[in-house]
């Protein structure tokens, strides 16, 4: 048994719904009890979709369990073809009905129903969301599109892709689709299949017609185009396009594979990131201690844009999906760091507090901490809450992406300036740091949490307490554990003040 | 009424027939499990910990809506592999978790068990393990264990499992205690107070709320005791209640003026206060409300209603909205109705009631009957909505004070407001 406190990710059959929510056509029947059903309102609340996801629970109960639940199984399915008639029907078995072992698979095909059934066998003991959406695609992909399937005629002659990835409830799927789709317009690409997001059975059929895919979210996305790569001998571009270098890559890369001139694509006056960076108001940016977490894809990306594109400084990264831990791992070590692979959020919070960043870049989760310990923090990874699907086109990739990561990274940090007269006044009574940022809500910040001296030996002067307070709130929490690190390799008691400068000096960047 | 009243009433009358008889019906309703979300506010110092899988961890998480920014006082041991496997002994993994949890936590002084439906599935036998958590860590923490699973348990009745369970552990009153009045279910803490003014001013000697806000002030049970049910949910609670000699009040629910009233008199009477002093009491508090919901008969007067079953409140509701507000239930649907509880609502409620109808034929019949307003779950809201149905989150009422004289209008206008909500608003969807 594990302790979870909050998840980072819902169960494997979750994932198999962002899946079936996404397409068009295809219905999910899950063998469930009634409280399973609370993953509909993830997609139309959190979502706000405007439809209710195509699944069809059996809602056994305890008095169904001596009885014949697999009959309660085959009836869902009948019913579900007669209401719904899909394209292809899903199958699977949540938590509960993988314990009491009825084989929907076999139960489902059993009923000979007119329409193509893909079992889903998801481990739900063993695998989470992400692992679920994405074996699901894969199966479905394997059905559709099975290896020596004729490839469909063309209906164009220019350069022919898939998008594959983007599911419902994905963290700005919609608009980094967009941005992407706009990309390949402007090298002359086509877009044959997008899925699963708006795909439907006979889109999947088409698949092999394209000459690459394009792997977008590859906790999604890539067994299936790794599967299409061997099935069909489907080249893949894994460039991630978040942040204007990996934009600039990801359009080199799909020129190369499609034979275009990239130059028209690269040529992006909307492109406004780089200079936002580069312009001397940014300078106060320089070198701000960023922790990063969430998926792997999205932690990777932010903590490349954060060190490159930002100047930041990448203090600590990690991912809670261990099915990608070594991309991650092989990143962190680019930043001198340890990566932290856990799906434990009190383990995060443990290492945020310890840290003390500047900026946190994490999930919903991370919010919360960074909250909690009084710490500005953007979002940029799921999971995710009903404020992260936003109503304006809110991409992260492409150049607007980097456009749209600039203005919500640089927003919850205390302006340029502003930074200084705080350092300088810390005493004025009406402009100091508890207020926070300016621009931000004037809500009393929560007391951070008491930082114990590391080592109880460790004791400080009430001088040395009260200089301590005069130090911006965003480093203090930074300067008192440097300090008392500092006094406690020189094997100093009592911390003085020119014991808190002689660490600032020795810890000078 | 409508030309679907036929349908419903042969829904109905199916729902009557010996539970082995009833069709098989497709549910949209949240599992016990869900309660936790208010239970851990409620009782201050009081932990719970769910034994089940990530699909639990991910349902609280998501059924409140927002994720609470405070650590909650909540947490799920999530079965693995190996746990399914028989490599790890579940007792020896439940006392490890536990050691974690309360090394984090050291001030919870109550800690229940919540069973789930793959631990319910499996057989782990929760209530030995509450016992010899208990005998560990007594006296600093209790340890109680009840089942929120959704094989066994909707919605609000998680919380009637878990009250039952603080009833089965709650001291006896002593031999010559004098008769008490017990309160019993969780209320907001405004509401408890405004129900033990009215109480103190009829001059009733001793008022208990159960659940207390804290561990160590349960209220003693005895035969003494006599309890009014502030939720019509609370089925076991009440008769474990009575098996430990506490005698039931039977009434209408405090919902709206006259619900309030009728629940207050109930308690009024068992204590023989005098009519005029009753009244005395309660015409300030009465008038308030009447007042407050007229504001909203304007708009509620004449609607149709219609609701999807969620937290058994739906009857007492819709009783308080036909009566005090004139409107007119399409259909009333409960995940379970407890007849005997709901006796008096039932007597008075002119629309039918449905228990725990399909989902899929429901919103047949509901698309059919055109409403102009849907209770229901938040799965159904928004869908709903983009058909051009006005709805009411179901959750709100069991999130909101709406208990009592002071709420009435309040819980009024929660119904009132999607309404004006579509007036007011000149875009279309």
């Amino acid at each position: 048994m594990k302790l979870a406190v909050w998840t980072y990710e819902g169960p494997p059959h979750v994932g198999a719904m962002r899946v079936a929510t996404a397409m068009r056509g295809v219905h999910y029947v899950l063998h469930a009890p009634q409280g399973d059903t609370y993953a509909d309102l993830l997609f139309t609340m959190i979502e706000r979709r405007d439809e209710r996801p195509p699944v069809t629970y059996t809602t056994f109960q305890a008095r169904d369990l001596g009885g014949d639940t697999a009959e309660l199984l085959q009836s869902a399915c009948r019913e579900t073809y007669e209401r719904f008639r899909p394209d292809a029907l899903l199958v699977g078995a949540s938590c509960t009905a993988e314990l009491i072992q009825d084989d929907p698979a076999g139960l489902a095909k059993a009923l000979n129903l007119p329409v193509p059934v893909v079992p889903l066998e998801l481990s739900a003991y063993q695998k989470k969301e992400n692992w679920g959406a994405s074996e699901t695609f894969l199966q479905l992909v394997r059905a559709f599109a099975p290896k020596g399937a004729a490839a469909p005629p063309r209906r164009t002659t220019r350069p022919l892709c898939n998008i594959l990835g983007p599911t419902a409830l994905g963290f700005r799927h919609r608009d980094d689709l967009a941005e992407v789709k706009r990309l390949l317009g402007r090298l002359g690409v086509d877009v044959n299949v997008t899925a699963p997001l708006g795909a439907s059975v006979e889109d999947l059929r088409r698949l092999p017609a394209a000459d690459f895919n394009i792997v977008l979210y590859p906790e999604i996305a890539e067994a299936a185009a790794a599967w299409l790569t061997r099935a069909h001998g489907q080249p893949a571009v894994r460039t991630v396009p978040i942040g204007t270098l990996a934009t600039r890559a990801f359009i080199e890369e799909v020129a190369r594979l499609a034979g275009v001139d990239p130059g028209p694509a690269l040529d992006e006056p909307e492109a406004r990131a780089p200079w936002w960076s580069r312009s001397v108001d940014s300078t106060y940016l320089t070198g701000k201690r960023v922790f990063v977490f969430g998926d792997a894809t999205h932690a990777i990306a932010a903590a490349r844009v954060a060190a490159d594109e930002f100047g930041f400084k990448v203090v600590g990264l990690g991912a809670y999906n261990r099915e990608f831990a070594r991309e991650v791992r092989a990143a962190a070590e680019g930043y001198g760091l340890t990566a932290l692979i856990t799906d434990d959020y009190l383990e995060v919070e443990r290492a945020i507090a310890d840290l003390q960043p500047e900026l946190v870049l994490g999930t919903q989760m991370e919010r919360h901490i960074a909250k909690r310990l009084n710490m500005a923090c953007a979002v940029i990874s799921a999971p995710a809450h009903v404020q992260d699907y936003p109503a304006r086109h809110s991409p992260q990739m492409g150049f607007e992406g980097a456009n749209v990561l600039f203005d919500t990274w640089v927003h919850p940090l205390v302006m340029g300036l502003e930074e200084h007269l705080l350092a300088m006044f810390r005493d004025d009574f009406e402009f100091n740091d508890t207020a926070g940022p300016s621009h931000l809500n004037a809500a009393a910040a929560p007391a951070p949490h008491p930082t114990p001296a590391a080592a109880a030996s460790i004791v400080w002067a009430s001088e040395a307490q009260a200089e301590l307070t005069k130090i911006p709130f965003f480093v203090r929490g930074k300067a008192r554990r440097n300090t008392e690190d500092f006094a406690a390799t020189r094997g100093i008691a009592l911390i003085q003040v020119e014991t808190l400068y002689e660490a600032r000096s020795h810890f000078a960047r | 009424m409508n030309a679907l009243t036929p349908l419903v009433a042969r829904e109905a009358a199916r729902e009557d027939s010996t539970p082995s008889l009833r069709p098989r019906a497709q549910r949209e309703v949240f599992c016990g499990l869900t309660g936790i979300v208010w239970l851990h506010r409620k009782i201050q110092d009081a932990f719970f910990l769910v034994v089940g899988s990530r699909t639990c961890a991910h349902l609280i998480q998501s059924a409140a809506g927002v994720m609470v920014f405070a650590e909650p006082r909540f947490a799920t041991a999530i079965m693995e592999e190996r746990d399914l496997a028989g490599l790890a002994d579940a007792n020896d993994e439940l006392d490890r978790v536990v050691d974690e949890l309360l090394a984090r936590r050291p001030d919870i002084r109550l800690l229940f068990l919540v069973g789930s439906c793959p631990s319910e599935v499996i057989k782990i036998d929760l209530s030995r393990a509450a016992a010899r958590l208990s005998r560990k860590y007594t006296p600093a923490l209790r340890v109680l264990n009840y089942s929120g699973s959704g094989i066994e348990t909707t919605f609000t009745q998680g919380e009637d499992a878990c009250l039952a369970a603080l009833v089965a552990e709650a001291p006896a009153a002593a031999g010559g205690a004098g008769p008490s009045l017990l309160v019993v279910g969780a209320l907001p803490d405004i509401v408890e107070d405004q129900f033990r003014r009215l109480f103190e001013a009829m001059g009733l000697p001793r008022v208990d709320f159960l659940p207390a806000r804290r561990a160590d002030d349960m209220p003693a049970i005895g035969p003494n005791t006599r309890f009014l049910l502030a939720q019509p949910f609370l089925g076991e609670t009440a008769q474990r209640l009575e098996t430990r000699g506490a005698v039931r009040l039977p009434a209408l629910f405090p919902f709206g003026a006259e619900g309030t009233t009728a629940w207050l008199k109930a308690a009024a009477d068992a204590w023989r206060v005098d009519a005029a002093r009753f009244q005395a009491v309660i015409a300030p508090a009465r008038e308030r409300a009447k007042r407050a919901v007229a504001h909203h008969r304007q708009a509620l007067e004449g609607r149709r209603i219609f609701f999807f079953p969620d937290s058994q409140l739906e009857p007492c509701l819709a009783r308080f909205l036909i009566e005090e507000l004139g409107m007119e239930g399409v259909e009333v649907s409960t995940p379970y109705l407890n007849k005997v509880l709901l006796a008096p609502e039932l007597e008075r409620l002119t629309a039918a009631v449905v228990e725990s109808p399909d989902v899929d034929r429901q919103l047949d019949r509901c698309r059919a009957a055109r409403p102009d307003l849907v209770v229901c779950g938040l799965g159904l809201a928004n869908p709903l909505e983009a058909e051009g149905l006005t709805t009411k989150w179901s959750i709100e009422l069991v999130f909101s004070p709406i208990h009592g004289f002071d709420q009435a209008g309040d819980l009024a206008a929660l119904f009132a407001r999607p309404l004006q909500r579509r007036a007011l608003l000149r875009v279309a969807s």
